[in-house]
């Protein structure tokens, strides 16, 4: 504002008579995308950057990480090498289990874990379904063309049919990609994130792909309370509801903005990591020692493991 | 490799900065600035807003470095090279704590305690000292309370005091702040002010980036003031830069009604609200 410049009319409200009525319940609720994103970004916050489950004690919690990041790598590694799809079951199981005695909420676990099945596997697994994309035998005929069917250079064969090969095919894919998302969701569940990439670095992953993650996991942070701060911010000053119509276009709007505004606040807070002696090294305030209930741990897994590959390469 | 040949003896100046320019992309930030700081100063860089303050603060922290122009710090050349030097790097890390003006900028771990264990714990402290140092720090500037609770869920106020914590377990004998005030209630005000006081009686270097002249006046020795045109416009004693009405005009920090207090010694220069009335009675 300039020096002495007085305030205009339509702000200091003289000689305008202000309307102070309202009718009751008129209200709004909070938009559905506002409610998702602060519910999201609240989630994120309690439960990954406080790191509850993580301190909790509980059977994961207490194997020293590095024990427990080989045991996960192996387990990870064994279910994408089977081929028998009711050999991976044992192993979701297993997870399960894992779970339960690691005092993680067996309901939250699995929802979290089965979510993001749907939207990334099914969609992919879908179509090979069908014998037009997989040829095999049918399993369930969904139309009889009763003649050749072609499109362009392409040969649809007589029918639509699903085929046992696509099931089975698919079947096998879900199944690995959700004992192995078990798997990466126990493991950074039970883990504090600084030990996790401490372990990393034990095991000589280089560490400009830890500072990274490192830098990532702040990220996510800031971006999420950013997008919160943005949105509180366009809720303050709203008259009326918005539709989901305008919601929309604010998020494709405001998408830049965040960028924007993340990618410079991300410089300050890596700034103020390296003027604290901060050089892409890990550093915990613990040192990793191992107890015989890790070795412990780790011969079961590794029994498993050999009895349900042995198991696989019977079956063939 | 650091340079180790001068400045290195009692006395010597912490800070020698020497026709420094700075821009970003198209926005000048410094402008041929030059300047020493001394070992056991209380410095107030004093600026308008985007006079370049903390972007010099940020330099005199090696966390950007000069266009043109250079920056000794410690007897040492200050430079991206230098601090490529591990050595070198965690002696100046050690040596040199910066406090952030956003607190959420430097507060990111999952708990109180382990953001003050972050700086003792990378500049490769021992476990048991950095425990010993963790619980002192709390101690001091008493947060033992919040000590198991994430830093982002705290108030303004508290997460300034876990900032200067996490900065203090570092043990630094230079101390930057970048608007250590700002935003923040009275109480916490005269408990930073006293902090940094209290830092300075124990032989550390204060440098502190404001536009706050009370705060100046309370917590300086030595006011430099960056104008309007990013250059240095004029450094001296709190009691001279203070009260020339002249330079705190020119560069921006005050207005034509800002008036003086020295009705009961009180000789500085403070802005005031004139959107009422002219009078100036101030009990």
């Amino acid at each position: 504002m300039t020096e002495d410049a007085a305030l205009p009319d339509w702000l200091t409200g003289h000689g305008r008579k202000r309307s102070r009525d309202w009718t009751p319940g008129d209200s709004r609720r909070q938009s559905a995308i506002a409610g998702t994103l602060l519910g999201l970004s609240r989630l994120v916050r309690d439960s990954v950057f406080s790191e509850k489950i993580a301190s909790r004690p509980g059977l994961l919690q207490n194997l020293d990480p590095r024990i427990k990041l080989v045991g996960m790598l192996s387990l990870l590694v064994t279910v994408s090498l089977l081929r028998n799809w009711y050999l991976i079951l044992p192993l979701y199981g297993f997870t399960l289990v894992m779970a339960a005695a690691s005092r993680i909420s067996l309901k939250l676990y699995i929802r979290r874990v089965w979510l993001f099945v749907p939207i990334f596997t099914a969609i992919i697994v879908f179509p090979s379904l069908f014998n037009v994309v997989r040829p095999g035998d049918p399993l369930w005929v969904i139309r009889d063309f009763g003649h050749q069917v072609t499109l362009g250079p392409w040969s649809l064969g007589t029918s639509l049919a699903i085929t046992y090969q696509g099931v089975k095919g698919a079947v096998l894919l879900i199944l690995r990609v959700v004992t192995s998302v078990s798997l990466g969701v126990l493991l950074a569940l039970t883990t504090r994130w600084a030990d996790l990439l401490k372990s990393l670095r034990v095991f000589h992953i280089p560490r400009v792909f830890v500072l990274i993650l490192s830098m990532t996991y702040r990220y996510i942070f800031l971006l999420l309370a950013m997008a919160e701060d943005i949105f509180t911010a366009r809720t303050s000053r709203m008259v009326g509801p918005s539709s989901p119509r305008e919601d929309r276009r604010f998020i494709a709007s405001s998408m830049g903005t965040l960028l924007g505004k993340s990618h410079a606040f991300s410089d300050e807070v890596y700034g103020a990591m390296v003027s604290r002696g901060y050089n892409g090294e890990p550093v915990i305030s613990h040192s990793f020692r191992t107890r015989p209930a890790d070795w412990f741990w780790l011969a079961s897994v590794t029994l498993a493991i050999a009895i349900i590959i042995g198991g696989d390469r019977l079956l063939g | 490799m650091a340079d180790t040949t001068a400045d290195t003896g009692a006395g010597a100046p912490v800070f020698r900065v020497d026709s420094v320019s700075y821009r970003y992309r198209e926005t000048v930030a410094l402008a041929g600035v030059s300047l020493t700081i001394g070992a056991g100063e209380r410095v107030a860089l004093l600026g308008a807003n985007g006079s370049g303050k903390s972007t010099l603060l940020k330099m005199l922290d090696g966390l950007i470095f000069p266009d043109q122009g250079h920056i000794r710090a410690l007897g040492h050349e200050l430079s991206a090279e230098a601090l490529k030097d591990d050595g070198f790097s965690r002696m100046f890390r050690q040596q040199v704590g910066f406090v952030f003006q956003n607190s959420d900028a430097q507060l990111f771990s999952p708990s109180v305690r382990e953001e003050i264990a972050f700086g003792p714990l990378h500049l490769g402290l021992s476990l048991e000292e950095v425990g010993r140092r963790v619980d002192d720090t709390l101690h001091i500037m008493g947060l033992e309370q919040l000590a198991d609770r994430p830093p982002y869920n705290l108030s303004g106020g508290e997460k300034k005091k876990v900032a200067l914590a996490s900065v203090l377990a570092i043990s630094p004998d230079v101390f930057l702040f970048d608007e250590p005030t700002a935003g923040l209630d009275p109480k916490t005000v005269s408990f930073l002010e006293r902090m940094v006081l209290q830092l300075s009686d124990a032989g550390k270097t204060v440098v502190t980036a404001t536009q706050d002249l009370e705060l100046a006046r309370v917590i300086a020795e030595r006011v430099l003031v960056l104008g309007e045109d990013h250059r240095l416009a004029g450094e001296g004693p709190p009691d001279e830069v203070l009260t020339d009405r002249e330079l705190l005009l020119s560069s921006n920090l005050i207005h034509d009604h800002s008036h003086r207090h020295d009705e009961r010694g009180l000789e500085h220069i403070h802005p005031h609200s004139h959107l009422t009335d002219h009078g100036h009675q101030h009990g």
